[in-house]
C-alpha cells in the first residue's frame, strides 16, 4: 500500500495540499474554509442536490458541486464569488420559502442546520414566498414523529434508512414541487416496516423528524405526590448528555446527570447498568445452556429493540435463535416493581419507572406485549438523552456546574462490563467475561476481548473457551445485521453467539442521542469518542464482570434464586412473534 | 441466419422490385400505393384506409398494385396522406370513403382524383410530392427512408442500402477509422446540446473498462416534438444499424433503446425490427463471422421529461427513480451500472449510416461552418403546414416558417417561434433571417433543442407563453435539486399572478434574478434551461410584461383576467345583437342607443365581439 498522492490546489487564494481523492469540500475545510452544506452527510448522502455547496472552479463551465467533486492537481477553486454567494442565497431563500418556519417553537431550535445557514447568510426576509403543501403530521408511532412541512428534501433520512440500515422504509415520492419523503402508500411510519431505530432523526438537519416527546408525562408524574417516580439511565446516555450543554463529545457526565435527575425530583435514581449486569447473567446462562444442549445456536442478542423489530419483520424463521432476555431496562423495571417494591414496601402500582435511553425504539419496546414481568408495565415511560437535556434546561439547572453525585442504592451499583453495553461489541465482551469464567470455573487473566471492539460494522472472532471452539460475530447497523442473518440462514456461517445492535456503532450513536451536525460528523468520529468514554468507565471500574456485581448476587440470593429460574423467566424474559 | 451474400442478394432483388418507389418512370406497370402509418395519420384512420384499399384491390382482382404502409411523409397537417408511385401523386386528407374513387379513377381509370390533391399556399394545385413548396427546401438525410419503405419489412430496408454501412464498418474499417469518419463529418448531437458526436464516441472508446454500452435516447419529451418518434416509426432499422456501428467503434456489445411508452407504434416497430435483425443474424453473436457480438434491448420510459437527460435516463434504465446524476463523471466514463456508456439521440444515430456510406466530406459540405448536415424539426403552432421537416443547417427561420411552413394561417402576422421546447427560447421576427445552427440559436437566447419548432402568431401573449412552458417544467421537474424543484414553482407563481393582473412592481426583476440563479444552480439541463422561455420573452417582449404589471393589460387580449370588455358608444348602433348573444346577460341598453356591459357579470367569453357587426366592442 503506497501513500496516497498529494494534490496541490488553490482555494480562495490559499495553497492547499490534500491527499488524492479528497473532495473540494473537505479540502476547503482543511484550509479552514467552511463551504455550506445541507444535504451532505459523509459517506451516506453525497448527492449534491441541495446546491448549497456549489463553488467555482477555473476552467469549468458552471458551478461545481464541492461535496462530490474530487480535487485535481492545480485546481483553482473559488468558494465565495458574488455569483456563488448570490445563488446560494437564492437557494436558501427558496428552501426557506417552502419550510414551516416556526423556529422558536421547533424541537430543533438552535440545533438546526438550516437555521444556522439562514443566520449565516443574514436572511431577514424571504424574497420568494409562495405556495406550501400542507402535510399531516405523523405521530402515530410511539417512537418517531414526522412533520414533512419542515422537510427540505435533503434525503439524508432516506439514504440513512436505505444505505446504513438497508431497511428502506422511506423514499422520495411524487415529482418536482410535490416531491416528498414518504412510506409506501403514504402510510404512517407506525404501519410500515420501520424498525424505529431513529437513525433518520439524527440524520435530519432540521426538525422534520423527531422523537415522540414524552417529557410532559414525566413532569406530570414528578409533580404527583402519590407516585414514586424512579428513573434509570442507560450506559450510553452519560457519555453524550454533556454535548447538549456544550461539553466535548465523549465527556462522562454520570455524576452531574445523577445530581440533575435528583434535582428534577425523581425519587430514586438508578443505573440501567445494573440491569445490564442482570441481562448478562440471564443471557450468559441461556448461552451456556444452549451451547451444552447444542440447540438454537447461534444465540442472538436481544438488547436492541430496533433490531428485535427488524428480525421479527424480516427473519421470523430465526426468532428461535434470539435470546429470550428482555433488554436491560425492561428487566430492571420488572425488578424494581417486584423485588425492590417488596423490599421497600412500596405498592408497585405507585411506582412509575422512567428510562432515559439513547434510543427511540425503546419507546416502542416498552409498549410491546409481554413486557409486564411483575404484572405491571416494566417501564412506564421512556425518554431520550435529548429529552432529558430539555428537562434539565427547563428546570433552570446550570448543568455544567452541577456537583457530581452517585446513583442510589441498592440498585445503583454496576460493573464495567455493563458500561460497555452502550457500544457495539460491548454486550458480547461482557457476556464473554462471564461465560468464560463460568465455563472455565476460574478467573480470567485478561478480561478484555479486543477482537470485538472497534468501528468495523462486522467483527468476527473465534475463541476457545474451556476447550470449546466458539465463533462469535458482532454486527452493528441493520444492513450489517442483514448480512449476518443471510449467512446464518444460508447455513454458510457457523456462529455460536451473535451480538446485533441496530444503530451503526451501537447505542452511543443511537437515535435518541444528541444530534451532531453533518460537519461535526464528517470531521469527528462521534461514535469513537463516546465509546472510548465507556471503555474508560470500564477500565476504572473496580468490578468488571457482571457475575461479580454484589447487587446482582444478592438479588439472586434473596429473590430470583438462580439465573434462568422460573421466577427469572417470568420477570426477565419475553417472547417474539413474526410481524409483517 | 443470412450470410452477407444472401443479404446482398436480397438487396439487389428487392431493390429492383422497389425501384418504382424512387424513380419516376411511368412506363412501369406495377404501382405502389403508399399510405402513411405514422402516429398522426394512424390516428386519422390510415390503417383502415390500407385495409379498405387492399379489400377493393382484391375484389377487383387487381394484381400489379400493392398497398404499402410507410413512415411519416412530413406534411402531417394534410394527413392521412396517400402517395401513388411511380407517378408520385400526392393525395391528402384521404378518408376511407375516398378509397373506392382512388382505385376506380386513378388506378383503373388513369385519371387524377383532383379533389384530393394538395394546394400550395398560392392556390396552385399540386400533383406530385416534389412540386409541393413544403418539400422544396428540405433535404432528407435522417428521414431518408421515412415514407419510402415499409418500416416493418427488413428486406425493404436492406434494398435501400440497409446494413451496408455495418458491413463496411465490420469488414473494412478499424474502430478508429469509424470514429474518425464520424468526427470529421462534423456531426453534432441532435438531442439538444450539440456535442460533437465523434468526440463522444472517442471518449467512450478510450474509457477504461471491458464492458461498455451503447444507449439510444428516444425519450423525446418536448411538447409538440415528434422527430424521434417519426424516425423510429419510419426507419427503425436505421437506428439499430447505427447503434451497432457505434458499438463496434467503442467496443460495446450491448445496446439499450430507452423509448417512452407513449410511443406504442415506435416501440412495436422497434420490436419487429430487432427480431427481424436477430432472425437474419445481423444482431446476435459473431455477426457475419466477424467476431463482433451485439444485442439490443428496449427499455420503456414512463414519460418523465427528465429521463431525456442522459444521466436520469441511465438511472431509469437501472430501475431507479429517474433523477440526474452530478457530472462529471460523464457517461463516457461511468454510465450504465458505472460502465463506459455512449448515449446518442435517435436523430443523431439516423445520420450515421449515411455518413459511413457517403463519407465525412459529403456530410460536412452540408450545413454551416460549425453545424454540419441537416436538422429535423417538428413544425407546429400557428403555421399552415404543420409537420415534420428536415432542412440543411443554416436554413433561416423565415424559410422554414414561410417557404416550407406556408406562413401563418388566417392572415395573421408572425410574432415569434419557440425552438428547443421548454428548454429553448423564443425567436422574434427581428431574427427571422438568422441561419439556424447551434451557435446562432444560442446567441439569440434560444437553443437547437431536439427540434421542436412552435410558431406563434400575433394573437399570442408572450407572458402567457412563458407561463405555459413553466407549467410544463414545474410538472416535469424531478424534484431532486432545490433551484429547479422550488425555483421553477416560484417563477410560475409570479408569472401566474402577472397574467391574472396581480403582478407587482419588481416582479420582473424578481423573475430575472430567480431565472439566472436557477440556471446557474440546477444540477441538470432541465433546470438549467427551464428559465429560458422567461429570459427570452423578457428579452424580446419586455413591454408585454410591463403592460401586464403596470397597466394591467394584456396587449393581445389573451390573458382573460386582464381583459375588460367595453362598448365604444361612438361605434355602437344599438342593434342589440351583442345582448342577445351574451350567455350571461351582462349587456343591456335601449334599442338604437349605445349598449353597456356590466363588468361584474361579464365572463369575457368574447361572444359579443364575434357578434358585433360594427366592431364596437373593445377589450
Amino acid at each position: 500500500m503506497g501513500q496516497k498522492k498529494i494534490i496541490n490546489l488553490k482555494i480562495d487564494g490559499i495553497e492547499v495540499k490534500v491527499p488524492e481523492g479528497t473532495t473540494i469540500l473537505e479540502a476547503a475545510r482543511a484550509a479552514s474554509i467552511n463551504i455550506p452544506t445541507l444535504c451532505f452527510l459523509k459517506e451516506i448522502n453525497e448527492v449534491g442536490e441541495c446546491r448549497m455547496c456549489i463553488v467555482e472552479v477555473e476552467g469549468r463551465r458552471g458551478f461545481v458541486t464541492s461535496c462530490i467533486q474530487k480535487v485535481e492537481e492545480g485546481m483553482v477553486v473559488k468558494t465565495n464569488t458574488p455569483d456563488v454567494e448570490e445563488t446560494r442565497k437564492v437557494v436558501l431563500d427558496l428552501i426557506l420559502s417552502n419550510h414551516k418556519r416556526e423556529c422558536l417553537t421547533c424541537i430543533r431550535n438552535k440545533n438546526c442546520e438550516l437555521q444556522t445557514l439562514a443566520e449565516k447568510y443574514n436572511i431577514q426576509t424571504i424574497e420568494y414566498e409562495g405556495e406550501r403543501i400542507n402535510y399531516d403530521i405523523d405521530d402515530l408511532s410511539p417512537s418517531i414523529v414526522r412533520d414533512m412541512n419542515k422537510c427540505i428534501l435533503c434525503r439524508r433520512c432516506v439514504a440513512t434508512c436505505k444505505k446504513v440500515q438497508n431497511v428502506g422504509a422511506i423514499e422520495t415520492i411524487n415529482r418536482g414541487f410535490n416531491s416528498c419523503i414518504s412510506t409506501a402508500n403514504g402510510e404512517s411510519i407506525n404501519d410500515v416496516d420501520c424498525t424505529f431505530c431513529g437513525q433518520c432523526i439524527t440524520a435530519c438537519p432540521v426538525g422534520a423528524l423527531s422523537e415522540k416527546q414524552d417529557t410532559d408525562i414525566v413532569w406530570k408524574k414528578l409533580k404527583d405526590k402519590d407516585s414514586v417516580v424512579i428513573v434509570q439511565t442507560a450506559p450510553a446516555v452519560r457519555v453524550a448528555l454533556g454535548e447538549e450543554f456544550g461539553m466535548p463529545i465523549g465527556t462522562n457526565v454520570a455524576g452531574k446527570m445523577v445530581t440533575a435527575l435528583r434535582r428534577l425530583g425523581f425519587d430514586k435514581v438508578f443505573d440501567t447498568n445494573t440491569g445490564a449486569d442482570l441481562t448478562i447473567m440471564e443471557e450468559g446462562t441461556e448461552f451456556i445452556e444452549r451451547l451444552t444442549k447444542n440447540e438454537n445456536l447461534p444465540l442472538i442478542t436481544s438488547c436492541s429493540p430496533g433490531w428485535v423489530r427488524f428480525i421479527e419483520l424480516n427473519y421470523p424463521e430465526l426468532l428461535k435463535n434470539v435470546s429470550t432476555c428482555k433488554s436491560p431496562h425492561q428487566m430492571f423495571g420488572a425488578i424494581i416493581k417486584s423485588y425492590y417494591a417488596e423490599k421497600q414496601k412500596i405498592d408497585p402500582k405507585k411506582i412509575f419507572v422512567v428510562s432515559v435511553m439513547p434510543c427511540v425504539a425503546k419507546k416502542y419496546e416498552r409498549t410491546r406485549e409481554d413486557m409486564q414481568g411483575a404484572g405491571y408495565d416494566d417501564v412506564d415511560c421512556v425518554i431520550t438523552t435529548r429529552e432529558l437535556a430539555r428537562m434539565i434546561k427547563q428546570a433552570n439547572l446550570d448543568f455544567t456546574s452541577l456537583e457530581d453525585s452517585e446513583f442510589d442504592n441498592p440498585m445503583g451499583e454496576a460493573t464495567g462490563a455493563a458500561a460497555i453495553f452502550g457500544t457495539t461489541g460491548g454486550v458480547m465482551e461482557a457476556a464473554l467475561r462471564t461465560v468464560s469464567e463460568v465455563l472455565k470455573g476460574k478467573q480470567l487473566k485478561n478480561i478484555e476481548f479486543k477482537e470485538v471492539r472497534g468501528k468495523k460494522g462486522i467483527k468476527r472472532a473465534s475463541l476457545n473457551i474451556a476447550g470449546k471452539d466458539i465463533n462469535v460475530v458482532v454486527a452493528s447497523s441493520l444492513a450489517n445485521a442483514r448480512i449476518i442473518m443471510e449467512e446464518i440462514k444460508s447455513g454458510k456461517a457457523d456462529y455460536q453467539f451473535v451480538e446485533i445492535m441496530a444503530c451503526p456503532g451501537g447505542c452511543v450513536v443511537g437515535g435518541g442521542q444528541p444530534i451532531q451536525s453533518s460537519k461535526v460528523r464528517a470531521i469527528t468520529d462521534v461514535r469513537k469518542l463516546r465509546a472510548d468514554a465507556l471503555y474508560t468507565i470500564d477500565e476504572k471500574s473496580k468490578i468488571r464482570k457482571s457475575h461479580e456485581n454484589p447487587v446482582i448476587k444478592k438479588l439472586y440470593d434473596e429473590f430470583l434464586e438462580k439465573p434462568g429460574s422460573h421466577k427469572a423467566h417470568k420477570l426477565l424474559h419475553t417472547t417474539y412473534s413474526a410481524k409483517s | 441466419m443470412k450470410s452477407l451474400q444472401e443479404i446482398d442478394k436480397i438487396r439487389k432483388e428487392k431493390r429492383k422490385e422497389l425501384d418504382l418507389r424512387v424513380s419516376y418512370n411511368d412506363k412501369i406497370k406495377e404501382k405502389h400505393i403508399l399510405v402513411c402509418r405514422g402516429t398522426g395519420c394512424t390516428s386519422s384512420k390510415s390503417p383502415l384506409i390500407i385495409e379498405k384499399l387492399r379489400e377493393i384491390l382484391k375484389e377487383k382482382d387487381i394484381k400489379n398494385v400493392k398497398v404499402v404502409q410507410t413512415g411519416c411523409f412530413g406534411l402531417c397537417a394534410k394527413g392521412p396522406i396517400v402517395i401513388i408511385r411511380p407517378e408520385d401523386i400526392f393525395y391528402s386528407l384521404v378518408k376511407i370513403d375516398d378509397c373506392e374513387e382512388i382505385i376506380n379513377k386513378h388506378i383503373i381509370g388513369g385519371e387524377l382524383v383532383e379533389r384530393l390533391l394538395c394546394k400550395n399556399i398560392n392556390g396552385e394545385v399540386v400533383k406530385r410530392l416534389d412540386e409541393l413548396d413544403f418539400y422544396k427546401k428540405q433535404k432528407r438525410i435522417a428521414l431518408k427512408n421515412c415514407g419510402t419503405i415499409d418500416p416493418e419489412n427488413i428486406d425493404e430496408y436492406i434494398a435501400f442500402d440497409g446494413y451496408k454501412a455495418l458491413e463496411k464498418v465490420l469488414k473494412k474499417m478499424s474502430q478508429d477509422e469509424v470514429i474518425n469518419v464520424v468526427t470529421e463529418s462534423g456531426l453534432r448531437g441532435r438531442g439538444g446540446a450539440g456535442f460533437l458526436t465523434g468526440k463522444k464516441w472517442e471518449f467512450t472508446k478510450i474509457a477504461e473498462g471491458k464492458q461498455k454500452y451503447v444507449v439510444c435516447n428516444a425519450d423525446e419529451g418536448d411538447p409538440g416534438a415528434f422527430m424521434d418518434r417519426s424516425i423510429l416509426e419510419g426507419d427503425p432499422h436505421g437506428v439499430l444499424e447505427a447503434m451497432m456501428i457505434a458499438g463496434y467503434a467503442i467496443g460495446a456489445n450491448k445496446g439499450y433503446i430507452y423509448v417512452r411508452a407513449e410511443y406504442p407504434i415506435a416501440v412495436q416497430r422497434l420490436k419487429i425490427a430487432i427480431s427481424q435483425a436477430e432472425e437474419y443474424g445481423i444482431l446476435g453473436k459473431n455477426i457475419w463471422n466477424t467476431g463482433f457480438d451485439f444485442d439490443i434491448e428496449i427499455r420503456l420510459g414512463a414519460g418523465a421529461f427528465v429521463c431525456g437527460e442522459e444521466t436520469a435516463l441511465l438511472e431509469s434504465i437501472e430501475g431507479r427513480r429517474g433523477t440526474p446524476r452530478i457530472k462529471p463523471p460523464f457517461p463516457a466514463n461511468s454510465g450504465l451500472w458505472g460502465k463506459p456508456t455512449l448515449i446518442n439521440n435517435v436523430e443523431t444515430y439516423a445520420n450515421i449510416t449515411k455518413i459511413i456510406l457517403n463519407g465525412a466530406e459529403w456530410f460536412s459540405e452540408i450545413g454551416t461552418e460549425k453545424s454540419k448536415g441537416t436538422k429535423v424539426f417538428a413544425l407546429g403552432g400557428n403555421v399552415n403546414n404543420i409537420g415534420l421537416v428536415e432542412v440543411p443547417m443554416g436554413t433561416t427561420l423565415r424559410e422554414i416558417v414561410f417557404d416550407i411552413g406556408g406562413g401563418i394561417p388566417k392572415g395573421r402576422k408572425f410574432k415569434a417561434a419557440q425552438t428547443g421546447g421548454p428548454s429553448g427560447g423564443c425567436i422574434s421576427s427581428e431574427n427571422l433571417d438568422i441561419p439556424i445552427d447551434y451557435e446562432s440559436l444560442q446567441s439569440i437566447g434560444s437553443m437547437m433543442g431536439s427540434g421542436g419548432l412552435i410558431v406563434m402568431d400575433d394573437s399570442k401573449c408572450m407572458v402567457n407563453l412563458a407561463k405555459f412552458y413553466l407549467e410544463f417544467t414545474v410538472d416535469e421537474s424531478c424534484g431532486k435539486c432545490t433551484p429547479c424543484r422550488i425555483g421553477t414553482k416560484r417563477m410560475l407563481e409570479i408569472l401566474t399572478r402577472i397574467c391574472n393582473g396581480k403582478g407587482e412592481k419588481g416582479d420582473i426583476e424578481k423573475l430575472e434574478k430567480l431565472a439566472i440563479n436557477i440556471k446557474r444552480g440546477s444540477i441538470c439541463g432541465l433546470g438549467q434551461s427551464a428559465p429560458n422561455p422567461i429570459l427570452s420573452t423578457l428579452k424580446y417582449f419586455r413591454n408585454e410584461y410591463e403592460a401586464h404589471i403596470n397597466d394591467k393589460r394584456c396587449l393581445v387580449g389573451e390573458c382573460k383576467a386582464l381583459s375588460k370588455y367595453e362598448i365604444d358608444p361612438e361605434k355602437c348602433k344599438g342593434c342589440g345583437l351583442c345582448a342577445r348573444n351574451c350567455p350571461v346577460n351582462a349587456i343591456s341598453g335601449e334599442v338604437r342607443k349605445p349598449h353597456h356591459i356590466d363588468k361584474d357579470v361579464c365572463i369575457k367569453c368574447g361572444s359579443c365581439i364575434a357578434s358585433c357587426p360594427f366592431k364596437a366592442i373593445k377589450f
